[in-house]
């Protein structure tokens, strides 16, 4: 700066307390990001503390035991971790051809745009429904509805363990049906998100070569899609595992094991909803180890959702 | 060369096994769209026909009655209206401001970092954490420790479960909208010598603004509708609260009165549970058209 210009110009050096909150923004943000962190870290850690009690008492057999008798002080998850399961994986399998087919159906340019904007958003909109709202639908008008079918199913198929006994109303098919409405706005959003981001090159040269609409759908978008479902997929899975109201609801509440799916069940999450708010000792600590148990099944869900995407995506 | 053969003809010919099947794929996957669409038309149908015939200003002001008190009548749902907006209060001002301010550390301070990436890593996963864990985490860490001044049920370990759930929308939205905002904005205010915090406060924040609301208003009607978390924090109270003491005790709300009443014996109490079901998903359609409404108007700017 040279003589002439001093003066001109107005220098201004920030005040002592300017300085001070800007200083102060920074880390005010910086805290609320690590919020984030610590809360995520104290849940893992209080759960896991609290079940300290019931798994050093049962260990590992309480994955494998399912009595569930708090008068003898006698606790085992496994009805309610397979109920989890099975739940969880059978919704899936049928929530990924409904929410894929779905995606490809309102991505292709087989209806008019308006229309197909119009089934997306209602799909998205099944999403904000309450989960306690599907469980009332479910209990007053969904499981009556289809109870005779599963009747059917069980005459017929009966002698396949998986449908060996006789519905009587709740239990863990209709539970699933329930799933499966919970988890399709899930695949199908994000099924979607990943079949619009595929680069139209890939689809214009498919076509170029004489492609037909699905030829280049299985062949080509799918493929490039991939990456985006699985882990829109592996979502679903989590939250499948995690949804408690509805499925509390409707699954029938009952500790006694059974293969069948006609039967009453119990997962993890519905257990925790029924009997943590009149539970003490060491059935507290019991319902928070099997609340344990679901958060790492969750938690390797959801991480593995989110490698899929990063490590699948590197290939377009 | 010679093409000779009718099976090379360029005609479309519409009843060829290429083309049979084309039809056969588009039409599965229209009949998969109708199934996944199937659903919300049946439970929106039934919840506004069957809930919205129970409506009445008497349902929306009265107090619920004990079931099996009254058979003929279940009472109202106005405590669990307030009790809901409260709570959903309570689950904003904590949420928002944390998940605000995280948003624009993200986004504005540290890009890229192996900080941010590890809180990115981390909001995601807590987005996974099933919402019942959330309310197990609350009751283990203040239910049941009575840390608030000896309480135990309250309406406000409610708000505290439902923010931990908001939260994640809210970090990342945040996060998201701001890094949409141009950077000529952010270098533009810079240059002229404005203050990290004052461009952030003025300019790359106002900019945000409509993305960032929208988020928040997604994450609060998802906080809103949920149950799991709140019916061992929050509990279910059919009292209107008198006053701000009563922050402190069991509080009602919708979802809650939805669950405890479909689950009674009693048909009065049922049609209650429809009523507040109408309600609810009235409320939370709204909120999430508005919440389009709004990032449509975000996108035409």
């Amino acid at each position: 700066m040279t003589l002439e210009n001093k003066g001109k110009f107005l220098l201004k050096i920030r005040t002592t307390k300017e300085k001070f909150i800007d200083q102060g923004f920074k880390s005010f943000s910086f805290l609320m990001a690590s919020t984030v962190s610590v809360v995520l870290f104290a849940i893992i850690v209080v759960v896991f503390l609290e079940s300290l009690e019931s798994i050093n008492r049962y260990g590992l057999n309480f994955l494998t035991t399912s009595n569930w008798n708090p008068v003898t002080d006698e606790y085992g998850a496994f009805t309610a971790i397979y109920g989890t399961l099975v739940t969880s994986i059978a919704s899936l399998i049928i929530a990924i051809p409904l929410g894929v087919g779905t995606a490809i159906f309102i991505t292709e340019d087989i209806l008019p745009e308006k229309l197909r904007e119009t089934i997306g958003l209602m799909v998205e909109l099944l999403a904000a429904i309450p989960s306690v709202v599907l469980g009332l639908w479910a209990i007053f008008v969904m499981e009556p509805f289809i109870r005779p079918f599963l009747m059917i199913l069980h005459r017929f198929l009966g002698w396949i363990p998986f449908l060996s006994s006789q519905p009587i109303g709740p239990g863990i098919a209709p539970a699933i049906l329930i799933l499966v409405v919970m988890i399709l706005p899930i695949i199908t959003s994000i099924a979607r998100d990943s079949l619009n981001q595929v680069p139209n090159k890939l689809r214009e040269a498919a076509y170029g070569i004489g492609a037909t609409r699905w030829i280049a759908m299985f062949n080509v978008i799918l493929p490039a899609a991939l990456s985006g479902i699985a882990g829109g997929v592996l979502l679903g899975l989590g939250r499948a595992m995690g949804e408690t109201m509805a499925v509390t609801m409707i699954i029938g509440n009952s500790n006694s094991f059974s293969w069948s799916i006609l039967s009453p069940g119990y997962t993890i999450s519905a257990m925790l909803a029924n009997q943590f708010g009149e539970a003490d000792g060491i059935q507290v600590s019991s319902l928070m180890y099997a609340a344990f148990i679901l958060m790492i099944l969750t938690l390797i869900v959801n991480i593995l959702a989110q490698w899929v995407v990063r490590k699948l995506s590197l290939k377009y | 060369m010679k093409v000779s053969s009718s099976k090379t003809s360029l005609n479309y010919n519409r009843f060829s096994r290429r083309n049979l099947i084309e039809k056969l794929l588009s039409s599965i996957s229209g009949l998969f769209t109708i199934i996944a669409v199937l659903p919300l038309v049946l439970v929106l149908s039934y919840v506004l026909i069957k809930g919205g015939s129970q409506i009445s200003l008497s349902t929306i002001i009265l107090e619920p009655e004990p079931p099996g008190d009254d058979l003929l009548s279940a009472g109202g749902i106005g405590p669990a209206i307030i009790g809901t907006i409260i709570i959903s209060s309570i689950a904003s001002l904590i949420s928002i401001p944390i998940g605000v301010g995280g948003g624009i550390y993200l986004a504005e301070y540290s890009k890229g970092g192996s900080f941010s990436r590890f809180v990115r890593f981390g909001t995601n996963v807590l987005a996974g954490v099933p919402s019942i864990i959330a309310g197990v985490f609350i009751y283990a860490v203040i239910v049941s420790t009575k840390i608030l001044f000896g309480s135990m049920f309250s309406g406000i370990a409610g708000g505290l479960a439902l923010s931990i759930l908001m939260l994640p929308s809210v970090i990342k939205t945040t996060d998201e909208g701001l890094k949409l905002v141009p950077d000529n904005l952010r270098t533009g205010a810079l240059g002229i010598g404005a203050s990290m915090f004052t461009t952030v406060i003025r300019v790359t924040l106002p900019a945000a603004f409509r993305s960032i609301s929208t988020g928040i208003v997604l994450g609060l009607a998802r906080a809103a509708g949920e149950t799991a978390p709140l019916i061992f924090t929050a509990l279910f109270s059919r009292y209107y609260i008198t006053g701000f003491g009563d922050l402190f005790y069991e509080m009602g709300s919708l979802s809650v009165l939805i669950y405890n009443f479909a689950l009674e014996p009693y048909e009065a109490q049922n049609e209650l549970a429809w009523a507040a079901s109408f309600l609810l998903v009235v409320i939370l359609l709204m909120m999430n058209l508005f919440s389009r409404l709004i990032s449509n108007f975000a996108s035409d700017k």
